[in-house]
């Protein structure tokens, strides 16, 4: 199978020698959910639009759909969507016309063209706003006609560069919803930055975590939080029988002050198995391991950082109390 | 043919815009009223027009000059919009379509030019009031003087748009380029008056021929023979559409 995406120790170093993309390479496979996770300023905006052709690499080389990046940008062009992060459709238009000037722009034949905006513009719920202009839309919805817009000319990929940064928790439900039935419904490869972990966990099939213009770690979301270990049970136990605990399933054993911490692979299932013998249990808490514990294991810092936002704190919150 | 129908969205796009903002058309009326009216009318006892429209009407003298300050200004501060593009990042939409950069910058050309001939014509309906009596040759002449002039400065707006960050910093360049071409062009007085080093600088200005090609058209008294303003100011237009799509290959989203 031909990868729809190759990258060879890509490079973009800034005036003032700022590396914003310091030697990637990687492939991604044709119809495969890609991740990038950083925090803001890792180099996950530099590199997305060096693949889409906007900014051009100080060195190396990259392959879309099999045409180098430089060399054949038309080519590139014609075959991605892109949503960017800031909006970019214009505000002084409708939504309809937007979805018009850029089906145009792509060359979408007149016979298929109404019939696509109008599907399109259904998928994500927009049809009843179309003509408003854009300038009347929330953020959310302009995120959705601009998804509706970047797959008007069918690209085989689409870029989205953190599409549900800014958007409140009921409007990234509703693109991460209009996301998971693209993969669905088309042969469709999707690359996505964030720096959401759970983003990457719900929508990716892999992630890359980029940090300094470098890819640290690349793996399913699923095993990279399997390598920092797996869920910890952490219980506060009156008279811990620790011999009871030789099973296959218990990873590792670990008493700090009143707590024992026991890595359990699987907790969920074998909760009740570990509650009933492991003495008389006073608390208990499972707690899951989260990109974030990834990215900290990679780089010793916290993905934390970047703007402040409404409701991402209890989130990371809800993430680590588990299920 | 997707360039084509990428040149007609772009194109669109503006119009569509300079419909809605209906305050810009108002605003670019307004001072030739003031230059016509009042400057005009202030000034027409003062200066008497002599040579070939010895006896003329000062008003009427300077009508294609105010008409050619009307296409300059609006055509060169057209080239915000290309700021405005970047700064509302609808030009990152715009720079990632399969377009060559040559049709994307035509594309804002037309708009522009679109924009000069919409104000044009209503300059041109005020001309009645002053007493210019149009032929449809008359008209059609000026119309390529108008149209190549736009096409010039809508360019040399956007080159200059392409490499600035904000509109405030467009507006202080632009104003240094916009108002000497304006003064040098000869749009408010008669060439022959001036002392050399002076007609040296009016015979640089672009805007010049054109001025002089349209008075020569609406009102027969032109100093140079049409067929050079003609190809004066089409080698101008055409050296600035050249260096305008090469600017746009070159520009940074």
């Amino acid at each position: 199978m031909r990868e729809t995406i190759r990258i060879e120790d890509l490079r973009k170093v800034y005036e003032g020698g700022i590396k914003a993309v310091d030697g990637v390479s990687l492939e991604i496979g044709r119809g495969e959910v890609f991740g990038l996770l950083g925090p803001n300023g890792a180099g996950k905006t530099t590199l997305l639009h060096m693949l889409a052709t906007l900014i051009r690499p100080t060195s190396g080389s990259a392959w879309v759909n099999g045409y180098h990046i430089v060399r054949e940008a038309h080519k590139v062009r014609q075959s991605i969507g892109i949503v960017f992060q800031d909006p970019s459709s214009d505000d002084l238009l409708t939504g309809y016309e937007n979805m018009k000037l850029h089906a145009l722009m792509y060359g979408v034949p007149r016979d298929v063209l109404e019939d696509r905006i109008s599907r399109l513009l259904r998928l994500v719920e927009m049809e009843e706003r179309a003509h408003d202009l854009v300038r009347h839309y929330s953020g959310g919805m302009r995120r959705r006609l601009e998804l509706a817009r970047g797959l008007l000319h069918s690209p085989r990929v689409l870029f989205l560069d953190e599409p549900t940064l800014g958007l409140d928790p009921g409007s990234r439900e509703h693109v991460w919803g209009y996301i998971q039935d693209l993969v669905k419904e088309r042969d469709l490869s999707i690359i996505i930055t964030t720096h959401y972990m759970e983003e990457a966990e719900r929508l990716c099939d892999r992630v890359a975590i980029i940090d300094m213009g470098r890819i640290v770690a690349l793996d399913t979301p699923a095993k990279l939080k399997e390598r920092v270990g797996g869920e910890v049970l952490k219980l506060k136990i009156r008279n811990p029988r620790l011999d009871r605990l030789k099973k296959g399933y218990i990873k590792k054993v670990e008493t700090k002050g009143d707590y024992l911490y026991l890595t359990v692979e699987d907790a969920g299932k074998h909760l009740q198995e570990i509650l009933a013998e492991v003495g008389e249990v006073e608390s208990v808490e499972l707690r899951t391991p989260t990109l974030n514990d990834v990215f900290l294991h990679y780089t010793g810092r916290e993905i934390r950082e970047g703007p402040p936002e409404g409701g991402y704190g209890t989130r990371i919150i809800r993430a680590r109390a588990g299920r | 043919m997707r360039e084509l129908s990428g040149l007609y969205a772009l194109w669109l796009r503006e119009f569509i815009v300079f419909t809605r903002e209906r305050s810009r058309i108002a605003s670019a009326l307004f001072t030739p009223l003031l230059w016509l009216f009042i400057f005009g009318t202030a000034l027409k006892t003062k200066v008497t027009v002599t040579g070939a429209g010895a006896g003329m009407d000062y008003r009427l003298f300077i009508f294609p000059g105010i008409l050619c300050m009307v296409v300059l200004f609006t055509s060169l501060f057209f080239g915000v919009y290309i700021v405005w593009d970047r700064k509302i990042d609808f030009l990152k939409e715009v720079m990632v379509a399969p377009l060559r950069r040559t049709t994307i910058f035509m594309g804002k050309v037309l708009g522009g030019m679109t924009d000069s001939i919409i104000e044009s014509v209503v300059i041109l309906g005020m001309g009645i009031f002053l007493g210019v009596s149009y032929t449809l040759s008359s008209l059609a002449t000026a119309y390529v003087f108008i149209i190549l002039l736009a096409v010039g400065m809508v360019s040399l707006g956007l080159i200059i748009g392409s490499r600035m960050e904000s509109p405030e910093g467009f507006g202080m360049v632009v104003s240094f380029v916009a108002f000497p071409m304006f003064f040098l062009s000869g749009a408010l007085y008669q060439v022959e008056d001036l002392p050399p080093w002076l007609t040296f600088l009016v015979y640089l200005d672009p805007v010049t021929y054109a001025v002089d090609g349209i008075r020569g058209a609406l009102l027969g008294i032109g100093r140079f023979p049409l067929a050079l303003d003609f190809a004066l100011l089409l080698l101008y237009a055409a050296a600035m559409v050249v260096a305008g799509s090469y600017s746009f290959r070159r520009m940074k989203v």
